[in-house]
């Protein structure tokens, strides 16, 4: 990780208190596109663009919703390959945990642990920080929880959120729509609808990726086909 | 003569209705000199968790030191308290680190897990479960305590009576064995209360 001629960290503060690369960083997520999750009475759905630079792309071959454990999934917006780098942390990181107590690790600890790595990459020599917010869905015996981390390490609980390009209309729309006793059925609808909001060109369930947890505690990404299901209702 | 014989332990525990007991000798000693005779072997994790370490007491003493410190960082990062189940494996992982150079150890873990259900197991001293649903023992009287155990033994004891049936499984045994004696340390755990109780045996 860096250098030896870069033990000194490359964030470093600004005169007004602000640690400007972390502000680069959230602007790449920003730029980067839609997601958002929803937490429901009885489960989480997360879900996201998929706009692939070329028709050419296998878009069966891009996962942008990926599992951190069986019962814990994650979804970001911002640069992909940083993601893959925290997911393949926050696995092992979870792997760890279970190695160690023999049960699957709470949703919030994976949660503190993966914002931890995202915390160290801002005060470390020669590294950057992460250019991905992360949004973890999971169900454990504390029932559903829907976190947002931020490249600061920062995280927060949500009841419902988005992030990426269209981030403030998504947040005004969800704000009208969310209901405390949503169930996982209406939550997804809601989230295609957000989705549908700020996407150009035709919604499909090619171009959205949706990914969902509930009382069974079993975190599955929709098939193509599901989606479709789920569009057809909305329309 | 083995290490885990230089100073002398005697531990049991056992599983009741709704409820547990583990109890320990208290005898300390130096091979065949005694040193102490109010020996804490037995401690408490949390209010439903309790751990016996048999074997060579330093080793007991800076385990169990160790085990503390984990569990507070547990309780202050979950915000709840360990699991029997979850304990016991967080015990075993920690002797194993120490495989080629372990604590001379042997833990008897018990607690009321998840609907207050009564949990226990032993390992040995580099980590190995066993896990039981009636009794189990450790120390220099180990062989004496099975005996005993598997004799007295019944299920589903009320507390009072799984009382009286560890006092005298673990007095008997222990006067069978020179390392371990002079008296009884008794806790008897049920969902509302912890009862600590002293035996008086044979004081030799």
């Amino acid at each position: 990780m860096g250098d030896s001629q870069y033990s000194f960290s490359l964030t470093t503060f600004s005169p007004s208190g602000k640690l400007v690369q972390i502000e680069h960083a959230l602007t790449a997520v920003g730029s980067g596109q839609t997601s958002l999750g929803i937490k429901a009475a009885n489960g989480v759905v997360i879900a996201t663009e998929k706009k692939l630079p070329s028709i050419l792309v296998d878009e069966a071959s891009v996962r942008k919703i990926q599992l951190l454990t069986p019962n814990i999934g994650v979804v970001y917006s911002g640069m992909g390959p940083d993601f893959r780098v925290l997911v393949r942390k926050s696995r092992k990181q979870a792997e760890q945990y279970h190695r160690l107590y023999k049960e699957p690790i709470p949703v919030t600890q994976l949660v503190r642990e993966t914002a931890a790595v995202m915390q160290e990459f801002t005060q470390s020599g020669g590294v950057r920080p992460f250019g991905v917010s992360l949004l973890v869905a999971g169900f454990d015996d504390k029932g559903p929880q829907l976190y947002q981390v931020d490249p600061s390490g920062s995280y927060f609980s949500w009841k419902a959120s988005a992030m990426g390009k269209n981030v403030s209309n998504a947040k005004t729309f969800l704000e009208k729509r969310y209901t405390e006793d949503m169930e996982l059925d209406d939550a997804v609808h809601t989230a295609i609808l957000t989705l549908k909001e700020g996407f150009e060109g035709q919604i499909s369930g090619k171009n959205i990726e949706i990914g969902i947890i509930g009382t069974d505690k079993k975190f599955r990404v929709l098939s193509p086909a599901e989606i479709d299901d789920y569009l057809g209702e909305v329309e | 003569m083995s290490i885990f014989e230089y100073n002398g332990s005697a531990l049991i525990a056992m599983v009741g209705k709704n409820c547990f007991a583990i109890a320990s000798d208290r005898r300390l000693g130096v091979q065949l000199q005694t040193v102490a005779t109010d020996f804490q072997r037995i401690y408490k994790i949390h209010d439903k968790l309790l751990i016996g370490l048999s074997g060579l007491a330093t080793d007991a003493q800076t385990l169990y030191q160790r085990l503390v410190f984990r569990h507070k960082l547990y309780q202050l990062r979950e915000e709840r308290d360990m699991r029997p189940e979850t304990f016991a494996s967080l015990v075993s992982a920690i002797l194993y680190e120490k495989r080629f150079g372990p604590y001379f150890c042997q833990p008897v873990i018990a607690g009321l897990s998840d609907e207050d259900k009564p949990f226990i197991c032993t390992m040995d001293s580099i980590g190995a479960k066993e896990l039981a649903k009636d009794f189990v023992v450790a120390g220099t009287a180990s062989e004496s305590l099975y005996g005993a155990c598997e004799a007295m033994f019944k299920p589903d004891m009320e507390p009072e009576e799984l009382f009286e049936t560890v006092s005298q499984a673990l007095l008997s045994s222990v006067d069978r064995d020179c390392l371990s004696g002079w008296g009884g340390h008794v806790y008897v755990v049920t969902p509302t209360e912890v009862k600590e109780r002293i035996l008086k045996g044979r004081m030799d």
